[in-house]
């Protein structure tokens, strides 16, 4: 954006956190944590980030909540795996992306890495392809149809 | 629990089965590392502790000190959004790591570099 202000989204995020912590609104405390947040801002310059843009805040809602729900569910299957006695293989399985935004990418590994029973292990940037390991594989053909449903798509939505 | 109790029956309950919940998926992530077979398939036991397991109790700690102190006590979010933020990069570090060296052994349970 302009100099004073590069990143809004990250002063803001860090501005809230300050307030978190603090439990409390008084004059020295936002003085101090928007003086704090605004220049830690400035400091991401210094990395030269590509640009950022954060359109569509109900897709990035509806995500989250995708998000959360597939955590509770795998939570709950992997638990089993781990209790139980179940036959099955695990593997690795590649799928192509469609997606090249890397802030997009970024977020594709977290959520793909916190969910259990998914683990992002490569990013391919000539072919463009993503290789995750999988606890317990069936059908590669339907990870790679899940990935891109459930995830991809949202993110390039938010993203690109 | 007596009635003179500060925080009552329901609180004590909810508080209590989200702890469990949080501390048996906790277990249940160790027991994992111990009982599955290989390295990339004992990372996916971790993530049960860090992902619900945390969840659980950072809400039990949410809901209890809210109660407790009769007013809202959130800051626990910061908890959930830095561990959901800085677990996927070790977990990747350490998968990256075991791959490059399975590649370098020339390991046939892992695919070839592209």
């Amino acid at each position: 954006m302009t100099r004073w202000l590069p990143f809004p989204s990250a002063a803001a995020a860090l501005f809230a956190m300050w307030l978190l912590l603090n439990e409390r609104v008084g004059a020295g405390v936002v003085l101090l944590g928007g003086v704090l947040a605004l220049r830690a801002a400035q400091s991401l310059l210094t990395l030269e980030l590509p640009k950022i843009r954060l359109r569509r805040p109900i897709a990035a809602a509806k995500l989250l909540l995708v998000v959360f729900r597939e955590i509770v569910r795998s939570n709950n299957a992997v638990a089993r795996i781990i209790l139980g006695r179940k036959q099955r293989t695990s593997g690795f399985v590649r799928i192509p992306m469609d997606m090249r935004n890397p802030y997009g990418l970024a977020a594709l590994a977290c959520i793909i890495t916190s969910t259990p029973g998914t683990l992002w292990v490569e990013y391919e940037s000539a072919g463009n392809t993503i290789l995750i390991h999988v606890l317990d594989l069936v059908d590669e053909e339907e990870w790679v149809r899940t990935i891109k449903n459930l995830y991809e798509s949202r993110l390039m939505e938010i993203f690109e | 629990m007596t009635d003179d109790s500060p925080l009552g029956l329901v609180t004590a309950v909810v508080t209590g089965s989200l702890l469990l919940l949080g501390a048996g998926l906790a277990a249940t992530g160790a027991l994992g590392l111990l009982r599955l077979g290989s390295f990339y398939e004992r990372l996916h036991a971790t993530t049960l502790g860090t992902t619900l397991g945390m969840g659980s109790v950072l809400i039990a700690s949410m809901f209890f000190f809210s109660v407790l102190q009769t007013r809202p006590v959130i800051h626990e979010l910061v908890i959930t959004v830095v561990m959901m933020v800085t677990t996927p990069i070790s977990l990747m570090l350490l998968v990256r790591a075991a791959l490059y060296r399975d590649r370098r052994e020339g390991s046939r349970e892992v695919p070839p570099a592209p």
